[in-house]
């Protein structure tokens, strides 16, 4: 009985996160076309509904009713089964995040590694899809991927190691509880330089611009879902969203304090502590999708050897050094 | 009951998909199999209470290893390179060896000695956190080891080096 009743719960809490997670990935389309439409000074979407709020419920729909295409000598299970990793691995990343104190899914000890490790493995559904679309340009694609997602994910799993010494442990909640401790509130200040390495990081292990080189338009068409099309096409999509998701609300809680906000302001204002933490948490993650629209429209893509040294000649040493003052810090003074 | 049916899957299924990864033609069909393989292995660790481990494997092997792996099969394309069926052709020496690696493993398995205890129980590992036990044994009881094995790393590194430097004069 007892069991059951854990069973009913973490089955409602993921109909629930899976039901809002779809709803923000729907939207964050919608509001990446809005806001670099503007950026642009045009308007974007604005046919569907009013100001195109329907917008992305027409795409689903389109995406639904197209025909699934399959390249002649594809490699036709592995082609099939590319963008259900995608999907599947980012989906399992949400399970282990907490929303606000004491929602969390699967509560962890070992939450920020879970996310490397999905992220390890997300690694697998972009470079077969490349590979099994029998086609270059998805080719080289997944290809450029695979060595930019690897390069990567050094530098972000070090940079999240201050946090793991500053907080003590790898639970994501626990991780939220140490910075509302910490008298600055947020890790993103003593942790300068892992918050920057983590979010240069977080663009290229999304794909995202200025590191968008997999599926760079001008040379590789779509580079490796370039062949996929209708409902396969929207789960790469889909997936590329939540990692965005995931990235947004990884560097709310390990940097930005989650849920919680500074002591000094609920000091200083204590009206602010009525607020639900779930508005401060979101509040910081939609700042952060915005960073992800601003700089796509922004910054032009980096060259591919520009990718390579950023990632080995810059962001990797910078992480050991943050790795190393911390440990000292933390260990002396 | 169901600890034993969930190392009995796990253990199966290592089997099955380590057939698998040996005996498939293609080498990415290989290689996700052994992906696969990786995953039930993480699942073992995690059987034992071993959680840091688990993601460990996974991150290691799945994220680094494998992926480097891939690559390489698909940058040299070389399927046809595995053209030769058999790298034993007669029935008798395929046998032989056979037998050989089973007879190692057997005189192998007689010389395993169970480590004593210790104070490590499994209630004072999940009080204490796996992660946090594996750290303070590593590297206050095995300090010498460790840095042992992280020289023994670094030395191919350096020899990867040289050799990508001296590729590129020529």
């Amino acid at each position: 009985m007892d069991f059951a009743l854990t069973l009913g719960i973490i089955v409602i809490k993921i109909a629930v996160v899976f039901g809002i997670v779809l709803f923000h990935v729907a939207y964050a389309t919608y509001f990446e076309r809005k806001i670099i439409g503007r950026m642009q000074a045009r308007h974007g979407p604005m046919e569907v509904g009013p100001h195109g709020l329907l917008q992305p419920f027409a795409d689903i729909i389109k995406l639904f009713f197209k025909e699934d295409i399959v390249p002649s000598h594809a490699d036709r299970w592995l082609f099939y089964i590319a963008p259900a990793i995608v999907v599947i691995s980012s989906m399992t990343a949400l399970s282990v995040l907490p929303f606000f104190e004491g929602f969390v899914i699967a509560d962890i000890n070992i939450g920020l590694l879970f996310i490397l490790v999905i992220t390890s493995i997300s690694v697998y559904g972009i470079v077969i899809a490349g590979w099994s679309s029998n086609s270059k340009y998805s080719f080289l694609g997944g290809l450029r991927s695979a060595a930019q997602l690897i390069s990567y994910e050094i530098a972000m799993g070090l940079s999240l190691v201050g946090v793991i010494l500053m907080a003590g442990s790898m639970n994501l909640s626990d991780i939220v509880k140490a910075q509302h401790q910490y008298p600055l509130g947020m890790f993103a200040f003593p942790q300068f330089l892992g918050f920057f390495v983590f979010v240069v990081a977080a663009f290229a292990e999304t794909n995202r611009a200025p590191f968008d080189l997999p599926e760079a338009e001008q040379e590789l068409v779509a580079g490796y879902f370039t062949e996929y099309s209708g409902f396969r096409f929207a789960l790469f999509f889909l997936g590329e969203y939540i990692a965005m998701l995931t990235m947004s609300i990884m560097v709310t809680l390990c940097f930005l304090g989650g849920w919680t906000i500074p002591l000094f302001m609920t000091n200083a204002l204590p009206f602010l502590s009525y607020v639900p933490g779930i508005v401060w948490f979101l509040m910081k993650v939609y700042a952060f999708m915005f960073l992800f629209y601003w700089i796509r429209a922004t910054l032009p893509r980096y060259r591919y050897d520009q990718l390579m040294a950023i990632g080995w000649k810059v962001l990797i040493p910078l992480s050991f050094a943050n790795v190393l003052i911390t440990a000292f810090i933390m260990r002396w003074l | 009951m169901l600890p034993k049916l969930f190392f009995v899957y796990f253990a199966v299924m290592i089997i099955v998909l380590s057939l698998l990864v040996v005996t498939r033609k293609n080498l990415v069909h290989s290689i996700m199999w052994m992906l696969l393989l990786f995953i039930h292995i993480g699942g073992l660790y995690l059987f034992l209470n071993a959680e840091f481990l688990a993601a460990i494997q996974i991150i290691v092997y799945a994220g680094a290893i494998l992926v480097l792996f891939l690559f390489v099969v698909l940058l040299l394309n070389i399927r046809e390179e595995f053209g030769q069926r058999w790298f034993i052709r007669s029935w008798q020496g395929r046998g032989f060896v056979a037998a050989a690696l089973l007879l190692a493993i057997m005189l192998a398995l007689q010389y395993i000695v169970l480590a004593p205890m210790g104070k490590y129980s499994i209630d004072y590992i999940q009080r204490e956190t796996h992660a946090k036990v594996l750290g303070t044994v590593l590297f206050n009881e095995y300090v010498f080891p460790f840095m042992i094995i992280a020289l023994v790393l670094f030395v191919p590194m350096i020899a990867a080096v040289v050799l990508a430097i001296k590729r590129r004069k020529a």
